[in-house]
Order: C-alpha cells, then sequence, then structure tokens
C-alpha cells in the first residue's frame, strides 16, 4: 500500500482538526515540521466533518480546511461528510 | 517528429553564424577541472589562429587554477564532439576545420584538479 | 446566540452540478470547433467532458468565502511583520537571497500561470475544467500580487530586488525558469495541463513549496512563510485538478496514452531541472536547513512520486524514464549548481558564498558519497583563496543547455568527474544539450527549440547592451554592459555576501534593534 498524506498549517484552527483526523485514522503518524503538521496513513486517509464538529463543538464545513490546507497526496473524494484521500494501487 | 501546431510552424533558427557579427561561436572545455562550473562559449573570427587562443586567450580564462601553469601544451589531448582530434596551433580555425558552434576539449594528463579531485 | 446555521438546500455533490453543468449551455447557431478550435491538433481525444468532476467540488461562491479569508489572514500578518521590523527576525542576512532568487525567478511565473491557466479554461469545452481553471488562474494572480506585497517590504531594504520583472526577462540564469513556462504556455490546452497542471504542480510543486516555506518558517521570516502558505493552500487544489485531468485524458481514449506519456515524460524532466535552483537553496542558502535536497526529493518524489505512478499503471502510464538519472544526480545536483553561482557571483542579482566548517559538515553528513570526495576540495580551495582576497569570479560566458538554457554544468550519469556533452545537427547547425533527456526534447520538437533566446548567444549577439552601446570602442567593458542592461549596480547587487551592503546593513540594524545605542 502506498503513502497518502494531508500537511496542514500549525495552528489554533487546525488543532482539532488534527486532533480529529488521529481519532479517525488511528494507523496514521503524524510529523511536526517547521510551522506545519503533516499525517500519513496506509492507502487511505478520512477527513470526518461530524468529528470536527463534535471536537469544536459548532458545525463545521469541510470546504473550510482549504484555509489551512498545505498539501495533499493521493486521490481526492470530497462530499459534505467527509474527505477522503487514498490510492486505488 | 513535428510540433503539433494549428498552421504551418516555421521560425528562424536564433543562433546562426550570420547574427555574429563575423564571428563564429566556438566551445571549450577543460577536463578534470571542474572548479570552471562549464565549458566556455566564445566569439572567434573563423581566421584567427589557434595558437592566438592557447596563448592569448586561454590564460585569462583559465589561469586561476594552480595547475594551468603546469601544463605542457605539447602533452594535451584534443577532443572534437568527443571523438580525438588534433588542431594546428599555426592554423586558422577554419583551417583547423572548426565551424560555429563547434565544441572542443582538451584533456591535460597528471593533472587532476585541487586535491585529485577533478575540480 | 443562536450560531446554527441555514440549512443548506442542496448537498455538495448536486451544488456542484448546478454550479458548473448546469450553467452551460449547448450553442445552436455556432459550432463548436469554431469556439473551441485547439481542441483537435494536439491528438487528444474527449468524448464526453461531462465526464470530469472536480473532487473538491468547490463552487466559485464558495471559493471567494474562502479565498477572502486566506487574504484577510496574510495581509494581517504581512502589517505585523512590517510594524514590527520582522526582517531583522531572520537568523543572517544571507538567508535574504532566497528572497531574491524566489521574487525574480519564481513569482513572475505565478503570473505566467495565471495567463496560462486563464488561456486554456477559455479553451475547454467541459464546464466542470473551465470552472476548475478560472479559479486557478485567479489563484495564480493573486499568488503574484500577494508575493510582490510581502516582498516590497524587503526591497525597502535589501538590494537585488529592485526590478525583479526587468531581470526576470533579461538575467541569464533567469532564462531558465522563464524559458520553462514560455515553452508550456505555448503548448496546445491539453499539454499546458499536462505540464503545469500535472507534472509541475501535481509532482513537483511539494518540492518547490514545501520545502521553501517550511525554510522560511525555520528562518524567522514570518512574511515570505506567510506568503508561502496562503499560495500553498491553493495548490492542493491545484494538485488536485492536475491529477484529474491527466485521469480524464486517459480514460477517454486509449490513443491518447502514447502522447500524455510523452507529456509527461518531457515535462517532469523540465521541471526537475527547474528545481535545481531550490536544490542549491535548501543546501547552501538556508542559514538553518530543514532537510536535505536529496532527502526532499525522497520523501516528495521518490516516495510520493512513486505512489502515483503506481497508481497511474492501470491506465497504462509508467514512471518517466528520467527518473533513473535523477535517482543518481541526487548526491550532486546542489553542489554543482552552488559552485555555478559563485562562480558567476558578477553577473547575479543576489549574492553568494561559500559554506563554513560547520556547513561543510552538515554537507559531509548528508551526503556522504558525495560531497567530501567530489566538492568539498574545491570549495575549501575557494574558500582559501577568498580569504587571501583572491575571491574567484568567473567572467568567461558558460556554454548553455539548448532546452533547459542551464549552462552545461551537470556531469555523466554515474561519473561526477566529466561533465556530459551530447549534440545534434539539425538543418545545417549544431545543436548542445545537457543531457539525453534535453537532447531527446529537442529532436521531438526541433523547430521549436531552435528559436531559444539563450542569454549567451544574445549577449554575443550584441542583444544585451543598453541602447546606443557601441561595443566595439576600445576598453568595451561586456560585463558593466550587460549589467546595465539587467539594472543592477556592480558591487552593491553582485558579488560575494562577505562585502555586500546587504550583510553590514543588516548587522547594523539589528544591533541597533537588540541594543541601547
Ligand atoms: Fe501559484
Ligand atoms: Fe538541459
Amino acid at each position: 500500500m502506498s503513502t497518502v498524506f494531508i500537511a496542514l498549517q500549525t495552528n489554533e484552527e487546525t488543532r482539532p482538526i488534527v486532533e480529529a483526523i488521529i481519532q479517525d485514522n488511528p494507523d496514521c503518524t503524524v510529523n511536526e515540521q517547521p510551522a506545519m503538521v503533516k499525517i500519513d496513513a496506509q492507502g487511505k486517509l478520512v477527513v470526518r466533518r461530524e468529528t470536527i464538529e463534535e471536537l469544536i463543538g459548532r458545525p463545521y464545513d469541510l470546504q473550510e480546511l482549504q484555509v489551512n490546507l498545505i498539501t495533499i497526496s493521493g486521490n481526492l473524494d470530497q462530499t459534505d461528510d467527509e474527505m477522503i484521500l487514498y490510492w486505488n494501487a | 517528429m513535428a510540433v503539433a501546431a494549428v498552421k504551418t510552424y516555421e521560425f528562424p533558427p536564433a543562433d546562426t553564424v550570420d547574427k555574429f557579427h563575423g564571428a563564429q561561436l566556438l566551445y571549450i572545455g577543460w577536463e578534470d577541472h571542474l572548479l570552471f562550473c562549464a565549458p566556455f562559449a566564445f566569439p572567434f573570427p573563423p581566421t584567427m589562429r589557434f595558437g592566438d587562443i592557447l596563448a592569448g586567450v586561454l590564460p585569462g580564462v583559465f589561469g586561476y587554477h594552480p595547475d594551468f601553469a603546469k601544463i605542457d601544451w605539447a602533452k594535451a589531448e584534443w577532443f572534437k564532439s568527443g571523438q580525438p582530434w588534433q588542431p594546428d596551433a599555426d592554423k586558422s580555425l577554419a583551417e583547423n576545420g572548426l565551424k560555429h558552434k563547434d565544441v572542443i576539449r582538451f584533456r591535460t594528463p597528471g593533472l587532476t584538479g585541487i586535491k585529485g579531485s577533478c575540480s | 446566540m443562536d450560531m446554527q446555521v441555514a440549512k443548506k438546500k442542496l448537498g455538495l455533490k448536486e451544488r456542484y452540478a448546478v454550479m458548473t453543468r448546469g450553467l452551460d449551455w449547448k450553442p445552436s447557431y455556432q459550432k463548436m470547433e469554431d469556439i473551441y478550435p485547439y481542441m483537435a491538433y494536439e491528438g487528444i481525444k474527449i468524448h464526453d467532458w461531462d465526464k470530469w468532476e472536480d473532487p473538491f467540488r468547490l463552487t466559485m461562491d464558495a471559493y471567494w468565502k474562502y479565498q477572502a479569508e486566506k487574504e484577510r489572514k496574510l495581509y494581517a500578518i504581512i502589517d505585523a511583520f512590517n510594524q514590527n521590523n520582522g526582517h531583522l527576525n531572520v537568523t543572517d542576512a544571507r538567508y535574504l537571497n532566497t528572497v531574491k532568487l524566489f521574487i525574480s525567478g519564481i513569482s513572475p511565473l505565478e503570473y505566467v500561470a495565471h495567463r496560462g491557466f486563464s488561456h486554456v479554461g477559455r479553451q475547454f469545452p467541459g464546464p466542470g475544467p473551465r470552472v476548475a481553471c478560472l479559479m486557478q488562474a485567479l489563484d495564480e494572480i493573486r499568488h503574484a500580487q500577494t508575493q510582490v506585497h510581502s516582498i516590497s517590504n524587503y526591497n525597502k531594504y535589501y538590494n537585488g530586488m529592485h526590478d525583479f520583472h526587468h531581470a526576470h526577462d533579461r538575467v541569464w540564469f533567469l532564462s531558465v525558469p522563464k524559458s520553462f513556462f514560455d515553452d508550456a504556455i505555448t503548448a496546445g490546452p491539453f499539454e499546458f495541463m499536462v505540464s503545469i497542471g500535472f507534472s509541475f504542480e501535481y509532482v513537483l510543486t511539494n518540492l518547490l513549496f514545501v520545502p521553501f516555506v517550511s525554510g522560511a518558517a525555520y528562518n524567522g521570516d514570518m512574511g515570505t512563510m506567510t506568503f508561502g502558505f496562503s499560495a500553498q493552500s491553493d495548490e492542493a487544489r491545484h494538485m488536485t485538478l492536475g491529477l484529474e485531468v491527466i485521469k480524464f485524458i486517459l480514460q477517454q481514449d486509449p490513443a491518447n496514452v502514447p502522447i500524455v506519456q510523452r507529456w509527461i515524460d518531457k515535462w517532469t524532466w523540465r521541471g526537475y531541472r527547474v528545481l535545481t535552483l531550490v536544490a542549491m537553496m535548501m543546501d547552501y542558502m538556508l542559514p538553518k536547513r530543514t532537510m536535505s535536497w536529496k532527502e526532499a526529493w525522497e520523501v516528495y518524489f521518490e516516495e510520493n512520486g512513486g505512489a502515483l505512478f503506481k497508481d497511474l499503471a492501470r491506465y497504462g502510464i509508467k514512471m518517466p524514464d528520467c527518473a533513473a538519472q535523477i535517482a543518481l544526480e541526487k548526491d550532486h545536483l546542489s553542489h554543482q549548481a552552488w559552485s555555478t553561482f559563485y562562480n558567476y557571483a558578477a553577473a547575479s542579482n543576489f549574492h553568494t558564498w561559500m559554506p563554513d566548517e560547520e556547513e561543510m559538515a552538515w554537507l559531509s553528513s548528508k551526503y556522504p558519497n558525495s560531497y567530501d570526495k567530489y566538492y568539498r576540495p574545491r570549495m575549501e580551495f575557494w574558500r582559501e583563496e577568498a580569504a587571501k582576497g583572491n575571491r574567484f569570479y568567473n567572467k568567461t560566458l558558460p556554454m548553455l543547455c539548448q532546452t533547459c538554457q542551464i549552462p552545461m554544468i551537470f556531469t555523466e550519469p554515474g561519473d561526477p568527474t566529466k561533465i556530459c556533452y551530447r549534440e545534434v545537427d539539425y538543418k545545417g547547425d549544431k545543436y548542445h544539450f545537457c543531457s539525453d533527456h534535453c537532447k531527446k526534447i529537442f529532436e521531438d520538437e526541433p523547430e521549436k527549440y531552435v528559436q531559444a533566446w539563450l542569454p549567451v548567444h544574445q549577449i554575443y549577439q550584441g542583444n544585451c547592451f543598453p541602447e546606443g552601446t557601441d561595443p566595439t570602442v576600445e576598453g568595451f567593458d561586456p560585463l558593466a554592459a550587460v549589467l546595465k542592461y539587467y539594472n543592477l549596480e556592480f558591487g552593491r547587487d553582485n558579488l560575494d555576501f562577505d562585502i555586500s551592503e546587504d550583510k553590514k546593513n543588516f548587522a547594523e540594524w539589528r544591533g541597533q534593534a537588540t541594543k541601547n545605542v
């Protein structure tokens, strides 16, 4: 399985998002780099709206993520409820 | 293969010899001396004596290198487009068969740059 | 207070459909091929444009909202940075040279990218890719503008940035990034998408932005970090556009596969050659290093690109052949590049220097197979000579590669002691190349590359002096005339960092900022 990843700016807005990603992808690896955090996962990584909402206590639109996004790797599929990164091979 | 284009695609090349005011381009590299990061480009008249390049041009160009003063030109090996080649110092570039944008290089046996690193 | 947002009437997928395909119509009194005249000539066959969908499903209304948010954040930080003399917080003044490289080498490309995406957005008949290209075109002009705004603060204090766009169009090494993008926008719409959208944005952009921006953060440059991250936040969308366009083209017709493969091969190599500048920036120009070029290449190309090409294998696409040569060059690229700029420090718009002892030790540890053997001796020699007042300035113009326009500095794959020479005879003239890959690109489209504006040849043709210059007068100094043409001032914008005004001023200003004077 190949690695997919998402990298976000390190700031107050992304702290609960990173936490949510770790909850939803227990096998992921978190790399803290200068001013950014990069999360690697094998084959697939899911960002779930509901998990983020529970952590921040307000409704959240997954497209807000774009403001703090640095880079991704993998095929992407985004709906109202989740953003999925995956490789087919 | 050709450029994919919506109509005839024909434009003049940028560097034909007629654009160099009577000079032609000659590229010269010194093997095993990468202190000089790349071979050099020169505009020389085709009538220039090859020996005048050796005596009049190369010292100013390569002279910074401590190996340059040690060169025994009689032993230098020359290559043109990568093939062994023998220039005649008394003949002109044209008489030596050098054309526009030819590339020549020389190897100086025994001299291998700073601390033998080919620098 | 009730913070509940109004329930959306449509889900993301429906909203996306309404805001893209829903806004499109079939022309009735004009022919499709007249409206979209550039769709056929590259040989790419598209049967159903509606099959293309942006997986972010971003619609124009949401786009404006989030972009506005990004701009507000960016300018708040830029203001704070400028108000607090943030420029004095960078690690040391050598760092500023990366900013000079960026503003003159990269920012003008953002503007050209804007033009390119505006053009292809107009040309694609499918509403999905049109909207995505429109967004990217707007992103790119935003990048150009925010970079100019952010860096203008540095320009108030430091040299070499005062006329970056003029420099971009003239300075010898800037023809490398410039010609790269010119090559892309003069190709057809599909090749442009593969070159910039896929090969550059998807395969290589992480290598440009992530280390550069991380490097800025690490070196205390909050201004650059902020515009970098702001630009980079658009990048995930650009990468996705690039990847989706490739998959879409490949799915549409099997005859598209070999054409796309050739473009991927060409543009991965072209893009990689441009990244030579990034390699030396990472290993030599950041006073505080983040990771080495070699490490970045391994993470972002070998690992990540490997996964990508494995994924694309089911369409019949394979890893470009040039990857093998790149793997051999990764131990050498940055050292050969920095040596080049050290050579030509008299003709550049930024300063160079030799690494100190500690930095050389870092290079040895990151490049155990190459640094001590091939590069340390020459750098120590240069450093010693400079200390004796005999700093090396190479004033003879180098031979260039016809395709990538980089001086012929690259060595034979597998032999770092020999320059790699390749040549082709075409219509009675010789053309020279740095590599098999640059040669192959020329041979595929010689009519295009014979037109290359090679700075060295242009100087010798007399085209790079200020108007009215007479190069035949006695004592004519070509370097001085060329610098005038570049609008660079000898002794201020060029030469070694050690003797620079930047170094002197920075030390003085920082002293004032940290002590009572
Ligand atoms: Fe951009
Ligand atoms: Fe090249």
